[in-house]
């Protein structure tokens, strides 16, 4: 809502300056949002009238003009259109400042000397408009400053109204909280009935009472639409944002903009019959005053004649029905429309008005009585015409009920925190309209006006006085409660502690758009159908991720092309993945690395990361964790099928390990071998608590043997074997070598083994660590096709 | 007798120009090793008097002594020498950069987020988690924001179908975790949330932390308190905070929370967003099964980047999401 100072300031005028005032109001949750001054900074700029004009001799398009300042007259040459004998405007004489410090000096024009311009609005820095000069009325005072004539010391306020104060959508409404916040009385212009001057008045049906529970409709007849709207109501609009159109358009406009009431005004020859507020028949059309065509659903609530809608009830009226310089005979319309039924309408059709605005959040419901008369006596003084009586239809079943709320004096001081002087209280109520009915044993009981929709319940007031009282007034205390200790499983890790662990091993975390690219995603994820946003932003933020992969590779993707060769990132985070009906929302944590290894330097060398760097990585995280987990070969379409590991605790999926599949890397354009790993979340925090066990005494026994064994054997296998025939007191069994060449034959490798045994509680024999060893020598020769390596 | 000072003399100077551990050493047995000239003086005592030995048998031990400490100083010299040669050997280059991984780093949102939540814990808050894809019921209807609510335009929702969307606000974990357990509550939710709206200023996805606390006792004075509190520790500055009334349809009565953020140029304090806040509206806790009567509770509400912003100085939002490692590295 932008309306000017000035215009405030004659409804109520506190004793304070722009700013303070403009804090004020902002402090008290009417945020003032910008303010600008209603005109460019000029001088020099007074009313000046026309004399007379001539042709020049040696320019079609320019005319030489005698110019009065009131105390000479000048030359002036001027190629504005309408520049004619006797008009008044602003005439910068030579030696005056225009908006962007531009200096009037004699000069010649053609060959004619010119002392001094004639304006256009938008020199002024009034408007943008640039339609000839401006015409001042022809009452205007030749000789006054203009800015003193147009009372221009003036600034534009712009608020940013929350919702739920529509009551704040007028100067009325903004001068009752001005008021109550200065402890002033406001006061607005007089308002009484106009009397009838003729008998006829409109037919009304409203045949949609719960959308329309209040409708007033007047005739006003022979008006002289070509009458302008006078300078000073121009202006009003202009500084609130509102353009002049007409006067019937202007002063419904300005009603709206000082009662906070729209209205509107039909041509009465354009309406069939009467008019009828009723539901949009599906289908119906109507072309609205800004031209456009719209296809009304039967959810909208119009007003119509006998053959048509005319207009969408609180949103814009149709071209058709509205009026025009022609028009003789008006109907005017004021009404309260339920905010429900227009919810959302005005936005279907792509609309938003200053009627929609209020109708939305709520007109006063018994003001469109008011804001009638007050339109119609403001018209009949510009444009005349003789009124006729209101008719109005009321469906009191369908207005918002008369409400009362009862506060309890208890109930302020607990929620504000705040003893309040009682007389203070109910002089803040009383200031907003908020009258006290009755005094109730342990407060009150308050009436809420009809122009404050927002209030229902106990804490709506409470607000109220927390408000005007100001809430930087407000006491300060610290919250008090129980200081019980809370429980914390030693078991379970938190999430940080994994990230911790990720950037000490070098990892940046990245997070990444929980929805991805489609087309990316049906590369990593091809089986599975990924959540569709149904308005997403863009066709690659319009599925949501299966997998953190599609984010990461994104993310190395832009980090390459950004000559970053080494990327290792990790990030955590939810994956969504349909299971029939329902939504799993699952926490993962992933991870993508590439280029070198170590950082390059003199000592690191530039090895480049492979799958065995990260699997080491892993496999102490989860020592972190404390759980143990198994890679085992395994198929992922997303990952190369010789380097794909599924992980495993006790006999649950937790992940993957693995290189990107060479062909999906080619197709989403990345260099280098790309190692990624995703695990969920859940499976893998929680570990153990530590339990002791007793150090054994006796001396720790170690053999190592290097057997030639299948390639296709794992290790995994291998050590399966040796465990099983390895006794109670092995304690470590660790591969120190793999070795593959031709000498081993084809599809063969050699594999050397430490094996470490120990006892609680003696020294193991020599003969006892000997049938140990070659038991386990002999089980790898039978079970997996091992020979000792001479 | 005179040869034995002869002898001394002569061994003084062997030691002397000795320049090895060996040469020393054969120095020693030269002299004083069990066939040594010194050791062999002891002979010539059997053809003395019995008054004359004793004398005699001083002047040898001292002899011995004399080039025994000489022997002793000797060594400790070259042994010194040797030790500072091999060191010498040994220098490394200790300015070369160290072998092995580089750090990483948290992303600034998480680094902000930890840093909440610590604030928080300590004052024994817990950290609550909820769905991101949310229905409707929990993200607006349970918060008092009917579907014809004005308020329901301003949050440009991200919708799957009319009844399940994307949370637009971490605030339905406050609902759930109310519809899940008894008061007392003390809570915040951390967590991603999302709008149809990307532009300059806007990212379709961005962080939000919510916190809840329901007492018995508790007023607005409370949440001032708390509010003006995490915003001083957060920015570890003693700054102003103002308080002004605000609309949001879950608190009543509601305020926007302003800090102080430099200086207008005719020394007026500069003031800047930066939160939400209110007591919890008596109709979040109908839905909660809450009796507004007896528990009161307050709520607060902050956008993770923007105070990231703050914080760290950074100036353009997009930022955190393009994960650009240059910009990443700088928050470690």
């Amino acid at each position: 809502m932008k309306f000017s100072e000035q215009w405030l300031r004659e409804w109520v005028n506190p004793a304070n300056d722009t700013q303070a005032l403009m804090d004020q109001i902002t402090m008290a949750g009417l945020e003032v949002d910008g303010f600008e001054p209603v005109a460019g900074k000029f001088s020099g700029i007074v009313v000046g009238e026309v004399v007379s004009v001539a042709p020049h001799p040696d320019a079609d398009k320019l005319r030489v003009c005698q110019v009065s300042d009131g105390k000479q007259t000048v030359q002036v040459v001027c190629g504005a259109p309408n520049v004619r004998d006797g008009l008044k405007v602003p005439f910068a004489v030579v030696g005056a400042v225009l908006p962007g410090d531009f200096r009037i000096k004699k000069a010649k024009l053609r060959g004619q000397s010119s002392e001094g311009m004639l304006c256009s609005e938008a020199e002024l820095g009034l408007s943008e408009s640039h339609d000839g000069l401006m015409e001042l009325p022809g009452d205007a005072p030749v000789g006054q400053e203009l800015g003193e004539f147009l009372k221009l010391n003036d600034v534009a306020i712009d608020v940013d109204l929350t919702p739920n104060r529509s009551d704040c959508l007028s100067i009325k409404g903004i001068a009752r909280e001005v008021g109550a916040l200065n402890s002033l009385v406001f006061e607005g212009p007089e308002i009484g009935p106009v009397e009838a001057a003729h008998s006829e008045v409109p037919e009304i049906i409203v045949k949609a009472p719960k959308g329309c529970p209040r409708y007033l409709g007047r005739i006003l007849r022979n008006v002289d639409l070509t009458v302008e709207s006078p300078l000073w109501m121009q202006e009003k609009l202009r500084r609130s944002g509102i353009r002049s159109i007409d006067a019937a358009v202007d002063v419904t406009n300005y009603v709206m903009l000082e009662l906070g009431q729209p209205l509107h005004a039909f041509d009465r020859y354009e309406i069939d019959g009467g008019i009828v507020v009723r539901m949009a028949n599906p289908g119906e059309k109507l072309v609205l005053l800004d031209g456009q065509e719209v296809e009304l659903t039967g959810d909208t609530l119009v007003i119509a004649d006998h053959a048509k809608p005319i207009a969408i009830a609180g949103v814009m009226g149709g071209e058709h029905s509205g009026v025009s310089e022609k028009t003789r005979d008006l109907i005017l319309e004021a009404a309260y429309f339920d905010p429900i039924t227009l919810a959302g309408k005005a936005r279907h059709y792509g609309l938003h008005t200053d009627a929609s605005h209020r109708f939305e959040r709520g007109v006063d419901y018994e003001l469109a009585r008011d804001a009638m008369e007050r339109a119609t006596a403001l018209l009949m003084s510009i444009v005349g015409g003789e009124p006729g009586a209101i008719v109005e239809v009321v469906s009191k079943q369908h207005l918002p009920e008369d409400r009362t709320v009862d506060l309890r004096e208890k109930r302020v001081a607990d929620v504000l925190g705040l003893e309040i002087n009682r007389t203070t209280l109910e002089e803040i109520l009383t200031r907003l309209g908020l009258h006290i009915d009755k005094l109730l044993k342990d407060g009150w009981r308050v009436h809420v006006p009809s122009f404050r929709p927002d209030i229902s319940i106990e804490e709506d007031l409470i607000e109220e006085i927390g408000r005007i009282y100001g809430y930087n007034n407000l006491p300060v205390t610290e919250p008090t409660g129980a200081l019980g200790l809370r429980a914390q499983e030693e078991a379970i890790r938190p999430v940080s502690a994994i990230q911790n662990y990720f950037v000490a091993c070098g990892y940046q975390e990245a997070i990444t758009y929980s929805f991805v690219d489609p087309k990316v995603q049906g590369l990593i994820d091809p089986e599975r159908e990924g959540i569709a946003l149904a308005n997403p932003i863009s066709s690659d933020l319009s599925v949501m991720r299966t997998s953190l992969w599609s984010g990461l590779l994104k993310t190395v993707a832009y980090n390459q092309n950004r000559q970053q060769p080494r990327i290792r990132l990790f990030e955590t985070g939810l994956r969504f993945v349909k299971e029939g009906d329902r939504i799993d929302q699952q926490p993962m944590l992933a991870g993508v690395v590439v280029g070198n290894q170590l950082p390059e330097n003199w000592a690191n060398g530039r090895r480049n990361a492979d799958f065995f760097d990260v699997k080491g990585e892993l496999e102490s995280l989860f020592r972190l964790l404390g759980i143990e987990v198994r890679f085992l070969p395994g198929q992922h379409p997303a990952l190369h099928p010789g380097q794909t590991a599924e992980l495993m605790r006790a006999g649950e999926h937790v992940g993957w390990l693995g290189t990107l599949h060479p062909q999906v890397q080619k197709k989403l354009e990345l260099n280098g071998t790309i190692l990624m790993f995703e695990l969920f979340l859940n499976s893998i925090v929680s570990g153990y608590v530590p339990n002791f066990k007793d150090i054994s005494k006796f001396p720790e026994v170690r053999r190592d043997l290097a057997i030639i064994i299948g390639s296709d054997v794992g290790f995994a296998d291998v050590e399966r074997v040796a465990k099983k025939h390895a006794g109670g007191y092995l304690t470590a069994l660790r591969a120190f070598d793999v070795y593959e060449g031709e000498s081993l034959g084809e599809g063969n490798r050699s594999l050397a083994l430490s094996l470490f045994w120990q006892h609680p509680e003696r020294t193991l024999n020599e003969e006892e660590v000997h049938s140990l060893f070659n038991g386990v020598i002999e089980a790898l020769r039978e079970e997996l096709g091992a020979t000792l390596r001479s | 007798m005179e040869n034995l000072d002869q002898l001394v003399q002569d061994g003084l100077a062997a030691v002397e120009s000795a320049d090895s551990l060996q040469a020393l050493d054969q120095i020693r047995v030269e002299y004083l090793g069990k066939k040594g000239v010194i050791t062999q003086q002891a002979k010539t005592l059997g053809k003395l008097s019995a008054e004359e030995r004793p004398a005699a048998g001083q002047k040898i031990n001292e002899a011995k002594g004399q080039v025994e400490e000489a022997i002793n100083a000797r060594r400790t010299d070259l042994e010194r020498a040797a030790i500072e040669q091999k060191l010498a050997s040994e220098s490394i280059d200790v300015t070369l950069p160290g072998r092995g991984q580089e750090l990483g780093g948290l992303h600034p949102v998480t680094r902000t987020l930890q840093r909440i939540e610590q604030f928080f814990s300590r004052a024994g808050y817990t950290v609550e988690q909820g769905p991101e894809i949310e229905d409707d019921y929990h993200n607006f209807e349970a918060l008092n924001i009917p579907g014809h609510h004005p308020a329901r335009a301003m949050h440009d929702t991200f919708y799957f179908n009319p009844g399940t969307l994307l949370r637009t606000h971490t605030s339905p974990v406050q609902i759930r975790t109310m519809e899940d357990g008894k008061p007392p509550f003390r809570m915040i939710c951390p967590g991603r949330v999302y709008r149809c709206d990307s532009d300059m200023t806007h990212t379709p996805m961005f962080h939000q932390v919510e916190g809840l606390l329901v007492e018995k006792n508790v007023s607005f004075a409370d949440l001032k308190s708390t509010v003006e509190e995490f915003l001083r520790v957060f920015f570890e500055r003693d700054l102003e905070v103002r308080f002004r009334p605000s609309y949001f349809p879950f608190t009543e009565p509601s305020a926007e929370v302003d800090i102080e953020w430099g200086r207008e140029e005719d020394g007026s304090i500069k003031w800047l967003e930066v939160m939400g806040c209110g007591m919890v509206h008596p109709k979040v806790f109908e839905h909660c099964g809450i009796d507004a009567e007896e528990y009161r509770g307050f709520a607060f509400g902050l956008g993770v980047e923007r105070l990231a912003m703050l914080r760290y100085g950074v100036n353009d939002l997009r930022m955190f999401f393009e994960n650009d490692l240059r910009f990443l590295r700088q928050f470690r």
